[in-house]
């Protein structure tokens, strides 16, 4: 299958990249890792007339740990995250990045991309909702970061300006005594989740001090579960105060019926996902070291 | 009228091999392979970035060259099916899927040697895990994939001599 005809423009620079966008418009999409768009354009969803292909720019990926904040490069591919040993202290971070697609996929694909294409079933904007991220952009007039909760802002639409793109995205290392998890559940590898759920805990003893929710696929963007977040917070964490807050995230969920599942039943994993995945981020809290890949049916 | 789309001039190695031309721009990895180059091997499955069929080794990483614009490949390093045989003498992993009946229909063969490469190139002794996690890119619908599992193993073996 072909896409239909564009014009290629292959940035050398970041600086180039904005003034080209600057120069052509919202004719032009960017092209980072490809495994989303590309698709898309084989499909027709997306015609764009002109791409500005990103992967010739030299470090333009980079893990980089300084003065208490990840940062990754918009390039950065997923499997360069997966096999991070920076990346393997945070898990769910290694866990995000190891279990997007196919080894195939993940070779391509990049953090950047997966953010900037706010797409509702991606993988790291679920995961990044309940961490301190922002995402850095740059355009022909300036740089500014801005805070992931409100840089996505519908399905597939974000506040980047037409000559506007990612450079970094940065995630604030939470404190010890923190743990989280992510598990999507998924009928195949390289397909998209039905249903995820991205949990952060920060414990004293037994009881959460503060909590931090998200809920991927489920909605037209990634949902931060304010009310399943709430019912954690200040909580002894009892089983009891688990599934209130799993019944406050099935209640958060605004899934859409497709072949991947019906309303209640999207309903219904998202809250199993959120109970599980509360009680790997509390495991994980106290220091265990708990291993975690996707759950496949 | 529609306009002109310039062509792009794109310089690579495939299998060893220098390729020179100036290619369009939506022209795909895996059709430069198959209609310019004649490396009818590597074979176009789903395409869309789902079955695997098409995995070459791209700068020694393992893609969908289904979901890869050629322009996209210059400068770059590719190794097909075709570039396993050295002199005649099938590749050992090669052998091993012959040896553990590791195919049926052969159509997604191509693309398993091609990640089961890539995942032997970084992992010599792949435990079961791994071994799956690794080719759950690429669909078989003939064998159910547990002689592709002993392939991959087999394959390992010899290689490390154990």
């Amino acid at each position: 299958m072909y896409p239909r005809p564009f014009h290629y423009h292959r940035a050398s620079s970041l600086k180039e990249a904005a003034s080209i966008l600057a120069q052509i418009g919202d004719e032009a999409k960017l092209l980072a890792g490809g495994q989303s768009l590309i698709p898309l354009m084989k499909l027709r969803f997306a015609n764009p007339q002109h791409l500005v292909d990103l992967n010739f720019i030299p470090g333009m990926s980079y893990i980089k740990e300084e003065s208490g904040v990840l940062r990754f490069g918009a390039l950065t591919r997923h499997a360069e995250i997966e096999n991070s040993a920076i990346a393997a202290r945070f898990p769910i971070i290694h866990d995000c990045a190891a279990g997007i697609a196919d080894m195939q996929v993940r070779n391509r694909g990049t953090i950047g991309g997966s953010i900037a294409e706010a797409d509702p079933s991606g993988d790291w904007a679920t995961v990044l909702l309940t961490q301190a991220a922002e995402v850095h952009c740059l355009s022909p007039k300036g740089e500014r970061s801005v805070p992931l909760n409100q840089f996505i802002t519908d399905a597939y639409t974000t506040v980047l300006a037409p000559d506007e793109l990612v450079s970094e995205i940065k995630v604030k290392i939470s404190p010890k005594g923190t743990g989280a998890a992510y598990l999507a559940f998924k009928r195949a590898a390289p397909v998209y989740p039905t249903a995820s759920a991205a949990v952060q805990v920060a414990m004293d003893g037994d009881v959460c001090k503060e909590a931090a929710i998200a809920l991927g696929c489920v909605g037209l963007t990634a949902i931060k579960a304010t009310a399943a977040e709430a019912a954690l917070r200040g909580q002894k964490l009892t089983d009891k105060c688990i599934v209130a807050a799993a019944e406050a995230a099935r209640a958060a969920a605004d899934p859409q019926p497709d072949m991947r599942g019906s309303v209640a039943y999207k309903r219904a994993l998202v809250a199993a996902l959120v109970k599980r995945a509360i009680e790997i981020a509390v495991r994980r809290a106290r220091g265990e070291q708990v291993e975690v890949s996707h759950i496949y049916a | 009228m529609p306009e002109t789309i310039e062509k792009i001039p794109v310089k690579l190695k495939v299998n060893g091999k220098a390729y020179a031309s100036n290619l369009e721009p939506r022209m795909l990895l895996v059709e430069l392979l198959r209609e310019e180059l004649d490396l009818t091997g590597t074979h176009v499955g789903c395409d869309t970035t789902y079955c695997g069929a098409c995995t070459v080794l791209m700068n020694g990483a393992a893609v969908k060259s289904c979901t890869v614009f050629a322009v996209q490949a210059d400068g770059a390093e590719i190794l097909t099916v075709e570039g396993l045989e050295k002199d005649g003498e099938l590749h050992p992993i090669q052998k091993a899927f012959g040896d553990s009946y590791g195919l049926q229909c052969g159509y997604c063969t191509p693309g398993l040697l091609i990640s089961t490469y890539e995942l032997l190139s970084h992992n010599k002794q792949p435990n079961e895990k791994e071994i799956r996690k690794a080719i759950a890119g690429n669909t078989c619908r003939c064998t159910g994939y547990q002689n592709i599992f002993k392939a991959i193993q087999l394959a390992a073996q010899n290689r490390t001599g154990a």
